[in-house]
């Protein structure tokens, strides 16, 4: 790893590739960071390193993942796995730890391509074990062949939780349930962006190809469930909930959730960037312009990471901010970059086309986002809604004061999780808008590090 | 809880709480252990609650676990190595708080 590179790339999925491969086209020196051990992001993880037999059965949105990693895999640039950041600062100094290794690199621009998260979705016992989520089980397909060894439920709302069920139905898996908590009162709304929507018509078509194929299955599906309860002592053993108003009880050793995904801010805040509430995807996002420039002049954010659109927007995104990076680092002038970059942003905006259908008809309900009072709203310092809700009655000024009162967001995973609870709660609490009420300010150090690790940092930089 | 589809590939050693158990090889040491079946996998420092691994991909922090004699690594996102000791941070006796 050199000690300075004109643009560094946090994340190799498919926004970062695009914006590292773009970028070393023109003849920019890139340094691609990523905390996989292959590229491809968590969307096309594995896909050129697959345990799978036959990778067909994950489908072929993921399948085409291939060429994309391929593309990158031949690009001129330095490329890191296993490599996470856990420090970067306005001026373009970065913290890397790569196995173990502590190092400081420094960029003239840095682009955060780090992707999205799954969004919380808070019960009572949603920290038991044996509950994960479905981006996880996701995972476990794609990186390790592994699959639930006894029907699973699947629980929640989203496009990924009918993909995973149909990828399950397509390896042999038996479905337990779906407990489907989309509310239907969200169609209507919903059907005003339908006509755009037309534009995108394949997403369209692949959902209805998904639904159909596990009705086909006659998995049982359980429509407009709430109130959510997962029961066991040491690990999960069934999962309550109400559907239709009548209690259902469900025995189950695993549990998979999904209420969509959110940008993974993390990196984003600790860089400084402005960020804004998106009331029509329930997230916040960094604000970026059309290029995916930042309010700090030096950092770029692509891809999901800058706002929910999925891999195909991401990748194309990507190349957007690459083509800026070569124009602001004198490769490119306006001209080429705006003959380039006007192809990829008229496909851009027919993948994004589908964005404001489908997050109105999965908007995810008041009453999953904000629990009742005996929920984890932090997992790591064990806070319940309650303690939170009260802070809140009681006048506390937000998620920081409650941060300093309770610890909540404090723990390892740093508020990643609990953050957009203790918003909502606030929110609801006070009648204000997640964008009054402020989010969880964000320092480094990002990722766990050892005071040794940091202190070795000088004696690396001798080597 | 969890299977491998097609279960051809290679498998090593590693060391689970003291004794020696066979993984896949080229797995996470979080899906080695929903492998096994061995959940939880560490019980919280607040309240001693069974916790194991949630999101898969280092954000929940929560498949935390000792590799080697360093406590508190996030077992998603460290590969399975032969001979590997692992101890989940497993509470043995919890104190009753005042």
């Amino acid at each position: 790893m050199q000690s300075a590179y004109q643009m560094v790339v946090i994340g190799a999925g498919p926004a970062g590739m695009a914006a590292a491969q773009t970028a070393a086209r023109q003849g920019v020196e890139v340094a691609v960071i990523d905390e996989q051990p292959h590229p491809g992001g968590q969307i096309y993880r594995n896909v050129n390193a697959s345990p799978l037999a036959d990778i067909d059965l994950l489908g072929k949105d993921y399948v085409f993942g291939r060429q994309l990693v391929q593309g990158f895999e031949y690009a001129h640039l330095d490329y890191f796995a296993n490599s996470g950041v856990w420090f970067l600062d306005r001026a373009g100094e970065l913290g890397i730890v790569q196995d173990g290794v502590h190092r400081r690199v420094s960029a003239q621009r840095i682009v955060i391509a780090c992707g999205a998260q799954e969004r919380a979705m808070p019960f009572p016992g949603w920290d038991k074990a044996g509950v994960m989520t479905a981006g996880a089980a996701q995972i476990l397909m794609k990186s390790a062949a592994m699959v639930p060894s006894e029907a699973p439920v699947l629980a929640g709302n989203g496009p990924l939780l009918l993909l995973l069920a149909w990828q399950y139905l397509r390896a042999g898996v038996r479905l337990r349930a779906i407990v489907d908590t989309a509310q239907s009162a969200n169609r209507w709304p919903a059907l005003r962006y339908f006509p755009q929507a037309i534009a995108a018509s394949d997403y369209l078509f692949k959902g209805l190809k998904l639904v159909s194929a596990i009705r086909r299955a006659r998995v049982p599906w359980f429509r407009e469930a709430s109130d959510l309860r997962a029961l066991g002592e040491e690990r999960l053993s069934a999962l309550h909930f109400t559907c239709r108003g009548k209690p259902q009880h469900i025995d189950t050793t695993l549990l998979l959730l999904h209420q969509g995904v959110i940008p993974a801010l993390q990196i984003a805040a600790a860089a400084g960037c402005e960020t804004r509430w998106n009331s029509l995807q329930q997230c916040w996002q960094p604000q970026v312009d059309d290029w995916g420039q930042s309010s700090v002049d030096s950092v770029f954010v692509a891809g999901d990471a800058a706002g929910i659109g999925g891999a195909r927007a991401a990748w194309l995104g990507g190349q957007l901010a690459g083509l800026q990076l070569a124009h602001q680092l004198g490769l490119i002038d306006a001209v080429k970059r705006d003959k380039l970059a006007q192809p990829i942003r008229k496909a851009r905006a027919r993948h994004l086309a589908i964005r404001p259908f489908l997050d109105t008809w999965y908007r995810v309900a008041e009453s999953s986002l904000v629990p009742g009072d005996e929920t984890l709203a932090c997992r790591c310092e064990e806070v319940s809604v309650g303690e939170i809700r009260t802070l809140a009655a009681m006048g506390c000024t937000g998620p920081n004061q409650a941060k300093a009162f309770t610890r909540c967001g404090m723990g390892p995973c740093q508020g990643r999780f609990c953050g957009s609870t203790v918003e909502q709660v606030f929110a609801s609490e006070t009648a204000a808008s997640p964008q009054q009420i402020g989010r969880f300010n964000t320092r480094p150090p990002l990722k766990p590090v050892t005071l040794g690790q940091i202190a070795g940092i000088a004696h690396n930089e001798q080597r | 809880m969890f299977k491998i589809l097609g279960d051809t590939g290679e498998h090593l050693v590693v060391e689970l709480d003291g004794d020696e158990v066979t993984v896949p090889a080229g797995v996470s040491v979080a899906a080695a252990l929903l492998y096994l079946d061995r959940i939880p996998t560490r019980h919280s420092v607040v309240n001693g609650l069974p916790r194991a691994p949630y999101c898969m991909m280092g954000v929940c922090f929560e498949c935390l676990i000792e590799v080697d004699g360093v406590v508190d690594q996030r077992a998603c996102q460290l590969q399975v190595r032969a001979g590997q000791r692992l101890r989940r941070q497993l509470a043995t006796s919890k104190v009753e708080s005042a």
